[in-house]
């Protein structure tokens, strides 16, 4: 039986020893092959919850377990993003969603498997190997949140934080049958998650329900005066999650059907959005025109970014350190040389290129100006008048083999169609389970206005309170 | 010595160390006597995760010296990264400003090599975060180690360029001590702490590619490199070697300047917006610190001359430094403003600068006891400079000694008129043959008994005065 916040909360507040909670928690992810996490924090965690027996605090996540991607930094836990370039980094400082899960009274449990420094839909960059789908072990869990996503899915934590830069969180909850959650780009403060692309990205919750989804959020949102893009949150987001979706006006991007599309993923998405007809909601066929851009500007600014970011891994002050120390120059490029993987120096490259003296503007610039276009196209379909929410399938086709993308980085690029503009508008949008597809989860992805998480969390929760898919269990967890 | 084929322009970099923090983080600014790698945080270190949050009032000051400088502000500014590899760099990249700079087309006037005011103007002045301080075992090229001192990284700096309007290496230094001055009148930078203004120079003769002097932190340093090149780049040109562009390091010890690199090895930076900071409209911030700006150097002197009657010479040397300025403002408030400027201009910083010490070692109300006692005719001017002197050799705090302490310690106090007058006529008595001397029409025969009574009073007579002693006595002698 796989427990939902409500109930963990409600089995902790009637006198269930948290500790027992906790181990029995770890004893199941030591017997795992999913390879959900990189580093427990075991000791740390039964710690917490042996205090939290004793003296039961008070909080939205009172002695909750919770599970924390690896790009995302923790005092005292080692946080390597599933690099070998960070093997033995331990943050002295919490990242902001870190101190607001811990004063919600949350137990991290540990740190978890990932797309080296997030560049990867399938996880299967990760210097420790690729995740594991609980739906069919030979698969993807998909990426790079793969980690967080397959534990949530598998029972191995009941929820998680991700991040997402052009869909990693939305992405591996499609694939691993769960509810994901990409807030506005400002919503919860980036301050301790290491960037990969500073102006795409957002922490997220992975949960197995809207509702968990929502509590999640309720913590982590909301401004933090050392990030200077966050923004103040209004919250009451689980308050705020009846009403239904009568009168909602859902648009339907025709750029997101069609070619390249498996079918039993856009019949499960179609049946989903009957289903909201069904509850209230009517829609209509939109344009967002720009959208063949969206691939280009967004791995031409992603790389460009995250090769200014990630120059500063030289294993000097934290990290992987090699044998004898030469020369500067050559001691840190053989650290550099040795630390990061194929893909990770594929878009450090390529991202190297973009940026140099003569290509700024023809590349760059050039995907400044696609994004702007992109994010019109966003704000004039979801204007007044126009809809209120946009609904598409997250990805084109459910988790593909381990193995059968990673040696063709260009067909896994494309995998991101449908995510990726989403980040170069700033919009939110959440993934949930619609169905199946070959017996592998599909997601449905809707998305919203700028800072309207609460429209979107609705129409999900209405969904989900009609639909059986988001109690589909796999079966190697049963 | 003019140079009319010397064509020198300046990047300055200005620590604006009054502030509290650093530009980025709320670490403290008040590194330098502190041991190193102590003012860090995960901010400043670039620990992975970590973000820059924009410190306003570094943006204040900034404003405060672009409008000094008679720069346009420009309504939005951002910052950009700048992308190169060096260990005392911990992000790989530098926050700084590239296009939309703070402030664009200023200028200020300098004092010529003509000894003419002369207009020098300012490129643009950005803003931009300081790197750590490398610490070599040895020297730069033979190190055979190096150690890397984070105090310094995030303290915030502005860069000024300058167009290349300067003509001379003493013109160069003219314009550091100008803009030095400037600085503190704004109250948001000390010169006087280390690495505080730091130069790099481009320098080249008419027709010749130019070179760069990276990294000079001395006025003193800038005027001699700037010299050397000079030499160096004729010497090249007479020997039919092309200057290429280059960059050069210079060396303090040996007084000379080494090629680091050429312009084909120079860097691609990859400048990008800064996606972690958001653009800021300063447009509305411009009057208000307009309104606070203080008075700056050339309206101070020009408000000297006028309030307090004193000559321009006086009120320039007066007002070329903030603290002297502010000094003789205590000091003229209480004493003859006129005599005030004489004394603080013509003695009292002559003084100081032969000690190397700053005005903050001499106390304004000595001041003022010492003007009122050469006013009052109590010593004389030779024992007022000796009360500075003494005043400025002691090893202790200058509270410790008195003026008067000094007058009475010394013997310094004007001999008492009857003392003097004593002298005067014993002199007169004993100078038979310069009395004669005198009497036959030889004017200059007074000095002698003059000479004779200030060897009596032991040099406290006022020479003036025992001179017109002198010659009373013996108009009356005369008559008798």
């Amino acid at each position: 039986m796989i427990a939902m916040l409500r109930d963990l909360k409600e089995r902790l507040a009637s006198g269930a020893s948290a500790e027992e909670m906790v181990s029995s928690l770890f004893e199941k992810i030591k017997r795992s092959q999913l390879n959900a996490y990189s580093n427990l924090s075991e000791d740390l965690a039964l710690e917490r919850a042996r205090k939290f027996d004793l003296a039961p605090c008070s909080g939205l996540l009172a002695g909750v377990p919770i599970a924390i991607k690896s790009a995302i930094s923790t005092k005292e836990i080692e946080t390597n993003c599933s690099s070998r370039i960070l093997g033995g980094y331990i943050p002295p400082y919490d990242a902001h969603v870190i101190e607001r899960l811990e004063e919600e009274g949350a137990i991290i449990i540990g740190k978890t498997n990932m797309d080296e420094f997030a560049m990867g839909t399938s996880t299967e960059t990760s210097c420790f190997g690729s995740t594991r789908n609980p739906w069919d072990l030979d698969r993807v869990p998909g990426g790079s949140s793969g980690g967080s996503a397959a534990a949530v899915a598998a029972g191995e934590a009941p929820c998680a934080l991700g991040s997402d830069t052009g869909g990693s969180i939305r992405c591996p909850a499609s694939f691993c049958g769960i509810v994901g959650l990409k807030p506005t780009y400002g919503l919860v403060s980036r301050y301790g998650l290491v960037s990969y692309a500073n102006s795409l990205e957002q922490i997220g919750p992975l949960a197995l329900n809207v509702d968990d989804a929502a509590l999640v959020l309720d913590v982590i949102a909301g401004q933090d005066l050392r990030d200077s893009t966050s923004v103040k949150s209004e919250g009451g987001y689980m308050a705020g999650l009846e009403g239904g979706v009568e009168g909602i006006v859902c648009g339907v991007p025709k750029e997101y059907f069609g070619e390249g599309v498996d079918p039993l993923v856009e019949k499960s998405v179609w049946e989903a959005i009957s289903k909201l007809e069904e509850l209230g909601a009517s829609w209509k066929m939109v344009s967002l025109p720009h959208t063949k851009y969206a691939l280009a500007a967004y791995y031409i600014i992603a790389m460009s970014e995250a090769s200014s970011n990630l120059a500063r891994f030289d294993g000097l002050r934290y990290g992987l350190r090699l044998g004898a120390d030469q020369d500067w120059h050559t001691t840190f490029s053989e650290i550099r040389a040795a630390g990061f993987g194929p893909e990770v120096k594929r878009r450090i490259l390529l991202g190297t290129y973009a940026l140099s003296a003569g290509y700024y503007g023809r590349y760059y610039l050039k995907a400044l100006k696609a994004r702007t276009l992109i994010k019109e196209d966003f704000e004039r379909a979801l204007s007044a008048g126009g809809a209120d929410l946009l609904v598409t399938p997250t990805m084109p086709f459910p988790a593909f083999k381990i193995g059968e993308r990673v040696e063709d980085p260009l067909s896994l690029y494309m995998a991101d169609v449908f995510t990726v503009p989403i980040n170069l508008a700033g919009v939110p949008a959440i993934s949930l389970p619609c169905g199946f597809a070959g017996g592998l989860p599909v997601g449905l992805q809707i998305i919203g206005r700028h800072f309207d998480e609460a429209s979107i969390l609705r129409a999900a929760k209405a969904y989900e309170d009609a639909t059986p898919y988001h109690e589909a269990v796999p079966k190697e967890v049963v | 010595m003019a140079e009319k084929d010397v064509i020198i322009g300046l990047e300055v970099h200005v620590q604006l160390n009054k502030l509290n923090s650093k530009l980025f983080c709320g670490c403290s600014t008040k590194y330098h006597d502190a041991p190193p790698n102590t003012h860090t945080c995960p901010v400043c270190l670039g620990l992975p995760g970590t973000l820059p949050v924009l410190n306003r009032r570094a943006v204040e000051y900034a404003i405060r010296v672009a409008l000094a400088l008679n720069c346009d502000i420009q309504g939005e500014t951002l910052f950009y990264r700048k992308n190169y590899y060096y260990p005392d760099l911990p992000k790989a990249f530098q926050i700084t400003q590239y296009d939309f700079p703070l402030g664009l087309g200023g200028a200020i006037l300098i004092k010529g090599e003509d000894g003419e005011e002369k207009k020098i103007r300012i490129t643009r002045v950005h803003m931009e975060e300081d790197p750590g301080r490398l610490v070599h075992a040895g020297t730069i090229d033979r190190a055979k180690y190096s150690m890397v001192d984070y105090n310094r990284c995030g303290m915030s700096l502005l860069e000024v360029v300058t167009e290349p309007d300067l003509r001379s290496p003493k013109e160069a230094r003219s314009f550091l001590d100008k803009l030095r001055n400037i600085l503190e009148y704004l109250d948001v930078f000390d010169g006087d702490l280390e690495g505080a203004m730091r130069v790099d120079s481009n320098i080249s003769l008419v027709g010749g590619e130019r070179a760069e002097v990276k990294n000079i932190s001395s006025h003193k340093g800038v005027e001699k490199a700037l010299a050397y090149e000079i030499t160096r780049q004729r010497s090249a040109r007479r020997r039919g070697v092309a200057q290429v562009q280059e960059t050069r390091h210079y060396d303090e010890l040996r007084g000379i300047t080494v090629s680091i690199r050429t312009k084909e090895e120079a860097h691609d930076y990859r400048y990008f917006p800064e996606p972690d900071l958001v653009p800021m409209r300063i447009a509305d911030w411009v009057p208000r610190v307009e309104a606070e700006l203080p008075e700056l150097p050339d309206a101070k002197r020009e408000r000297f001359v006028s309030d307090y009657a004193i000559a321009d010479d006086h009120a320039k040397s007066l007002t070329s430094e903030i603290r002297v300025a502010n000094f003789y403002e205590d000091v003229a408030k209480r004493a003859p403003p006129r005599l005030a400027a004489v004394w603080i201009a013509d003695v009292l910083k002559g003084e100081l600068n032969y000690r190397d010490v700053t005005i903050d070692r001499f106390r304004a109300d000595d001041m003022v006891k010492i003007l009122d006692m050469i006013e009052k005719g109590t010593i004389t001017e030779k024992g007022a400079v000796e009360v500075i002197r003494t005043i400025l050799d002691h090893p202790g705090d200058p509270s410790e000694v008195d003026p008067a302490g000094v007058v009475e310690a010394k013997g310094l106090a004007r001999a008492e008129d009857d003392a003097v007058k004593v002298a005067v006529r014993a002199a007169v008595e004993e100078s038979g043959q310069a009395v004669a001397d005198y009497r036959a029409g030889n004017d200059k025969a007074v000095n002698f008994i003059v000479g004779v009574v200030m060897k009596k009073t032991r040099g406290r007579a006022d020479p003036g005065e025992a001179n017109r002693l002198v010659k009373e006595e013996l108009d009356r002698t005369g008559r008798a």
